[in-house]
């Protein structure tokens, strides 16, 4: 460490606080930013410390600030995560996809794997089935997932692509495996919180694992495993399985 | 010591990547990915169309573009994140466009504001919930200068007239409302985002002739277009142009007011960093107001010095002899030092690089600064203009150029090339921590900065070797070391 005391780098936290950058900034303030100035700035803060100003505030109705709450497909994603081998994926916009990662990504300090189906402007016109279609082959080809769990960014509820229809077409077409699992769960994001999406996707999930341990027995349970994952896991859920899905 | 490899292997190792795509993607990507020799002037990859479904492409969306890059900065602004709660929620405070003022009063950058769309919003529109949106915004915090309407995908599929309500909410409140139609399904990546942001503010604030404090007219006025001010990288880029003379009028955007960039039509010069991000207006700007734009890059000694003598050079003697003494006698001994240290340490290392639309090649020479080697660029979002001036960083050795990679790209490119840094985004980050590689963040500075100008060359300097060189690697082995 000593090479860097030695040269005495400052970064952001200190850099900008000497007086050159001081009087740089202040200069900008004053002669460009037109600035209301500190006394005003003040006069307002003190403002929104007010009575007043606690009534206005509780009397919004139309603008949100700071909510506390994120939207469904986010939920969605840490659901998924739980699974083992699990690949989450998101039909709808690809920026959704980006975001979900990101904010994951920055929480847990772990890589988060996410696709998308990247529908875009036609897309929103056509319909969504060949995007999913073409990105369930891809997801399974490139990241070897042993279970995709599938949601739905607010593009796709707004055109209103019905996912079981879909995963059924490609299943159909031989696109991918007939007891490939791909659970589903319909989640916009104006319904609800990222809470709804959780459970939409858990839903999703134990009702598709039901039909598929009926159709394919519980024998094919190295095929699908519940818990584990470097996420916590569902607590008792194979337990729950074992009692509610099949022997 | 990372390995340097020649065109016939990188040819060969993209090959093996693209093997394990299906045949329809593999061709599609196949487009996507070249290699480039010093020298080489024409061969670039396919750019700027749609991301295969499926692949885990890094690329975010138009409204990341706008609301994200563009406007989201402008700090005595609010900008609306219209739509459901989701896009504001997860970009609020998550890029480091620093700005100074007091949030919440006179500035409003950080928090999220939303209209949050509910199922009634989508089935009767959200047309008269934005218009009281503005006018609760406008009397709980009357400092703001105006509003901005980040539009989310809902609002161009449900049909509301957010225009009409920017008109009519902007004559009852008497300040500047830009609608801006950069819902997420636009475009194919962040791209199509600035480029209507951009457009949308040469609609409603230079079209409509809105003005910004009045100032003095110099010769020297400047304005710096496309800094971001990621960890105070434009306010060190303005240090080095105020200290060469010049007077800037605007910071477009980071740290920036509406002031500033409706007084960027004051400049004698538009200085454009990003060039992805601004050009649209840069352009407008030549064509509508006659001010001409040249780009610059700040990044490392070399390309500092380039550009401050090309920004000097359109200035008068007194600028230009200044600009002489300034890198003579106080910037190029001040950087010397840091080479001094730092390239010993780094020389011969080599960098998988990814970002967004200029990074990319714009920092692939402060890398050369140190003694080290870009065996791999790459772009989330750029277009074809940007690989061709790509071309003319490549100087050293043949070098990988992949357009939108997808995370099966970047790992693999990483196990081939074996890097002794990979520098890309957060997404990447823990995936090739994970390896045993390091890793510095290129988006967000890794939470440190700023990366332009002398104070950020030295940082970036320091930061490079805290990586490359850290001691904590030497417990945990890349898959190639095991």
């Amino acid at each position: 460490m000593g090479i860097h005391h030695e040269l005495n780098i400052k970064d952001h936290l200190e850099c900008f606080r000497n007086d050159e950058f001081k009087k740089m900034i202040e200069n900008k303030r004053k002669q460009f930013e037109d600035w209301v100035g500190e006394e005003k700035v003040k006069e307002v803060a003190e403002w929104t410390k007010t009575w007043e100003y606690r009534e206005l505030n509780f009397k919004r109705e139309a603008i949100s600030i700071n909510p506390a709450k994120a939207c469904q497909p986010l939920g969605a994603l840490l659901c998924a995560l739980g699974f083992e081998k699990t690949l989450p994926f998101s039909h709808g916009s690809q920026g959704c996809v980006a975001y979900f990662r990101t904010h994951m990504a920055r929480h847990f300090k772990e890589p988060v794997p996410m696709v998308s189906s990247s529908m875009t402007e036609d897309a929103a016109v056509f319909g969504g089935q060949n995007n999913l279609h073409e990105g369930l082959q891809n997801a399974i080809a490139l990241y070897r997932p042993k279970m995709i769990a599938m949601n739905t960014t607010c593009m796709a509820e707004v055109i209103g692509d019905d996912l079981n229809s879909f995963i059924n077409n490609a299943k159909e077409k031989g696109l991918i495996p007939a007891d490939f699992p791909v659970p589903f769960a319909h989640t916009p994001s104006f319904v609800g919180s990222h809470i709804t999406g959780y459970d939409n996707q858990m839903k999703g999930i134990l009702q598709h694992m039901t039909d598929y341990f009926e159709k394919y027995g519980v024998d094919n349970i190295d095929k699908f495993d519940p818990e584990g994952g470097d996420f916590y896991e569902q607590g008792g859920l194979l337990a729950w399985l074992e009692k509610n899905g099949g022997k | 010591m990372g390995v340097i490899v020649d065109k016939e292997t990188a040819l060969k190792f993209i090959e093996e990547i693209l093997s394990r795509y299906p045949t329809k993607a593999r061709k599609d990507r196949a487009k996507h990915m070249v290699v480039d020799e010093p020298g080489d002037d024409k061969c670039i990859p396919k750019s700027n169309v749609k991301s295969r479904p499926g692949v885990m492409t890094i690329r975010g969306c138009a409204y990341a573009g706008s609301k994200g890059v563009v406007w989201g900065p402008i700090k005595d602004m609010i900008h609306i994140s219209h739509g459901p709660v989701g896009c504001g929620y997860y970009s609020r405070a998550g890029r480091r466009n620093y700005y100074i003022g007091t949030t919440g009063v006179d500035t409003f950058v950080t928090p999220h504001f939303t209209t949050d769309f509910q199922e009634r919003d989508i089935v009767f529109g959200g047309d008269k919930k934005l218009e009281k949106a503005i006018q609760e915004l406008n009397q709980l915090f009357p400092l703001v200068k105006g509003i901005t309407i980040q539009s989310e995908c809902p609002i161009g599929l449900i049909g509301d007239d957010i225009e009409a309500v920017a008109r009519k909410t902007s004559k009852e409140i008497g300040k500047v409302v830009v609608p801006v139609r950069c819902e997420g399904f636009r475009g194919v990546s962040q791209s199509l985002g600035h480029h209507i942001a951009n457009d949308s503010m040469r609609d409603w604030v230079y079209e409509k002739g809105v003005k910004g404090r009045e100032i003095e007219p110099s010769p020297y006025d400047i304005a710096i277009w496309g800094d971001y001010n990621i960890g105070g990288d434009a306010w060190a880029s303005r240090k080095i142009l105020e200290e060469m003379g010049l007077r800037v009028v605007t910071q477009w955007s980071g740290d920036g007011t509406l002031s500033e960039v409706a007084n960027a039509v004051k400049a004698k010069y538009i200085l454009v960093h990003c060039y992805r991000s601004s050009n649209y207006l840069a352009r407008y700007f030549e064509e509508r107001f006659g001010i001409p734009w040249i780009e610059y890059n700040f990044f490392g000694p070399t390309q500092i010095f380039a550009s401050m003598r090309k920004i000097a050079s359109l200035f008068d003697e007194k600028i230009q002899a200044r600009t002489e003494e300034l890198i003579e006698k106080v910037y190029k001994p001040r950087l010397d030092r840091v080479i001094e240290k730092y390239r010993p340490r780094l020389e011969g290392k080599t960098v998988l690089l990814y970002v967004g639309g200029l990074r990319p090649r714009h920092i692939i020479t402060a890398f050369e600064d140190l003694g080290m080697n870009v065996v791999a660029t790459g772009y989330e979002f750029a277009h074809q203009d940007d690989y061709q001036r790509t071309l003319h960083y490549i100087d050293k050795n043949a070098t990988i150029i992949v357009d939108d990679a997808t995370a099966w790209e970047i790992e693999e490119l990483t196990r081939k090339l074996r890097p002794d840094l990979v520098a890309s985004g957060i997404k990447e980050k823990y995936q090739s921590q994970k390896m045993g590689v390091p890793f510095r963040q290129m988006h967000s500075w890794d939470y440190s900065g700023p990366y332009h100008g002398i104070e950020g060359f030295e940082i970036f300097a320091r930061d490079a070797d805290m990586a490359v060189n850290g001691n904590v690697w030497k417990f945990i082995k890349a898959p190639w070391q095991q």
